[in-house]
């Protein structure tokens, strides 16, 4: 087991490399780090003392160690837009998409949990064939129609939630968080099911056929035998094996679900790290761009890790298989 | 399409034409069997043929000399206020509705078959040489793709798209714009056709064809496009189905980010995008038909494509 971690933890540095190369390609060779300090009217001879001050005349390989190494630091240049260091525009953004990202998840568990138990329990009823219907619409319909749809709902005609923005935040620390005022929930409920619509799709979807699979297995039968109430079967015994692909899921979509808040994100005009980098892609803003690749794939790799380490401790069955890798 | 095979005169007992061995195939018994699919694909054909007779409408949206300020923002036609000839009401430049559909459907569809061929041919290409040459080459291949899965097509498809962009630099033109979409498209969804086809490459170059076109002396690149492609096609075309529909939805997602399309030349994101304004102030129509559009198409084609995936294998027959 120790050496299939290790395995997964030499590939995440590969990814993580390559995603550093690219980064910097685009750092380096789309975009001009000298117009990052300058201004337009600069002569080229100044520009040019710039250029060598940035180490840019240096050889590429070692300008691609020197990126990395600042890059480790937190140093991702400045950015064009706002002539602010990008690592400082993306800290003050970040907790807006990480609040969203994790009430999306939750949302998307709870619901699709419920959801997907509710229909593979009773699969015949009105109920459950209502939300096979509603995760085929769901999977069909773009992420921004949902949220435009639900803003037209519940803002423009009902009235009853904040169309944009995070509502009132509080500071604790660095991290300003919009959980702990009425404001700041209320403008979370819209963001939080827009993202996480897809996810509980997905969710509901396994439970069900994970369900319907454990139903059929002898131990329920013996279960049954036994004399054991409905409720103790069904949510004691069936629904705990169903959750350990569900933890799974969830782990590996968290990722998703940050990439994604780009979309949702530019929808609520949700101050985070989304929308960020889609204002990065208008004003073509390459040290943002490069800066939110690296700290997206940080997160992906780290996620996925984690979940393959945690899969081996709640799963006893791969710590022996696993010499076989898949 | 559909319904010119349909009209085809079949000959019952021994079909020996194109249409009557189509016509007497397990597809096409499929096909009948599923009310849903036929509505899907009657859908569907509506939307292609808009696509492309939208040169019949009432007007040019992408031409300004046809606009005219004092039409804009009507209501549909079934509104007291609405106007003729504008079904659907008109946007803020005073944009027929109706025609700026079947315009933005037009490049919708564009973006999304040109964006699937051009992804379909580069993975299919990088699948076939991986499987068949093996090696590091292979390995080469399939490192670049896994860590390409590791992100979210769309997140892949912006960055492409804001990098070529700045390559490009300054204003692009509509044409230009589009390409640029199709390109980013491309690229951020080759690596489910290149992984499919290695993995049907890997089983099919053992078998004795194989073995026998090497004996006469074929070329390798001759052996894998002539005799090992055509067999491992089928799942192919169940995956360029289901990404036709994504595509069309990056693409609109990518317009309405306000990063794709551009509003002289609008697909049907830029729509969602322009009504998008126009949501508060009650003229719901401006984003409404478009939204309507999208959706109904992107779900025909998904339903679609579910239903070859079911059809294509004999698994679940």
């Amino acid at each position: 087991m120790f050496a299939f971690i290790i395995r997964r933890a030499l590939q995440a540095i590969g990814v993580l490399f390559a995603v550093g190369i690219i980064s910097f390609a685009m750092f380096r060779f789309a975009g001009d780090p000298v117009n990052q300090i300058v201004s337009l009217d600069t002569p080229a001879a100044e520009r040019e003392q710039v250029r060598r001050s940035l180490g840019l005349d240096d050889p590429v390989p070692l300008q691609f160690v020197h990126y990395l190494a600042k890059a480790a630091q937190g140093d991702f240049g400045v950015s064009y837009q706002f002539r602010q260091p990008v690592a400082d525009l993306l800290a003050e953004r970040m907790p807006a998409t990480l609040e969203l990202a994790l009430c999306a998840t939750l949302f998307a568990t709870g619901f699709g949990v419920l959801m997907g138990v509710y229909s593979g329990l009773k699969r015949d009823s009105l109920l459950a064939k209502v939300f096979q219907t509603v995760s085929l619409v769901g999977i069909s319909l773009p992420t921004f129609l949902i949220g435009i749809l639900l803003i037209y709902l519940f803002s423009v005609t009902l009235g009853w939630l904040p169309s944009y923005g995070r509502g009132d935040t509080v500071k604790i620390g660095w991290w300003s968080t919009g959980l702990l005022t009425l404001s700041g929930l209320k403008a979370l409920i819209m963001p939080s099911i827009t993202l996480g619509l897809f996810q509980m799709t997905l969710i509901m979807r396994i439970v069900r056929a994970e369900m319907l699979e454990v139903l059929r297995t002898d131990y329920i039968k013996f279960a049954r035998a036994r004399g054991l109430t409905t409720r103790a079967i069904h949510f004691g015994h069936a629904l705990k094996n169903t959750l350990v692909p569900v933890i799974t899921i969830v782990g590996l979509q968290f990722g998703s679900v940050i990439a994604f808040a780009i979309i949702t994100e530019t929808v609520f005009q949700w101050p985070g790290m989304g929308l960020l980098f889609v204002q990065a892609v208008q004003n073509v803003d390459i040290p943002i761009m490069a800066a939110y690749l690296m700290l997206v794939a940080l997160i992906f790799v780290a996620i996925n890790l984690a979940v393959d380490i945690l899969y081996t401790i709640v799963d006893p069955r791969l710590r022996t298989s696993i010499r076989q890798p898949a | 399409m559909a319904e010119a095979i349909q009209a085809a005169p079949a000959p019952q007992a021994q079909p020996t034409t194109w249409a009557g061995r189509f016509l007497d195939s397990d597809i096409w018994a499929s096909f009948k069997r599923s009310k849903l699919t036929m509505v899907a694909a009657f859908v569907t054909f509506l939307f292609m043929a808009a696509a492309v007779l939208a040169g019949l409408a009432p007007q040019d949206p992408f031409d300004p000399a046809q606009l005219d300020l004092l039409n804009s923002r009507l209501p549909p036609l079934w509104d007291a206020e609405g106007q003729a000839p504008f079904l659907l009401g008109t946007d803020e430049q005073g944009r027929d509705i109706f025609s700026a559909i079947l315009y933005g459907l037009r490049i919708s569809l564009a973006v999304g078959f040109l964006g699937v061929a051009f992804s379909a041919t580069l993975g299919i290409a990088l699948g076939l040489i991986a499987g068949y040459v093996g090696g590091t080459t292979d390995a080469i291949i399939m490192r670049v793709a896994d860590v390409q899965l590791t992100f979210p097509a769309i997140l892949i498809a912006l960055l492409v798209d804001g990098v070529v962009k700045s390559v490009l630099g300054g204003q692009l033109d509509g044409m230009t714009t589009l390409s640029v979409l199709v390109f980013s498209i491309g690229l951020s969804f080759w690596v489910q056709y290149a992984r499919t086809v290695r993995g049907s490459v890997m089983v099919e170059k053992n078998k004795d064809y194989i073995a026998a076109a090497k004996l006469i002396g074929l070329p390798a690149p001759v052996i894998m496009f002539r005799h090992v492609l055509p067999n491992v096609l089928g799942p192919v075309l169940v995956i360029a189905t289901i990404n036709l529909a994504l595509a069309i939805i990056t693409e609109a997602t990518l317009s309405f980010l306000g990063t794709g399309m551009p509003e002289t030349m609008p697909s049907l994101g830029t729509l969602i995008r322009i009504g998008n304004n126009y949501l508060f102030s009650g003229e719901w129509w401006i984003i409404a038909f478009p939204g309507v559009a999208l959706a109904l198409l992107v779900l025909a084609i998904n339903l679609l494509g579910d239903w070859l995936r079911d059809a294509l294998n004999p698994k679940l027959r």
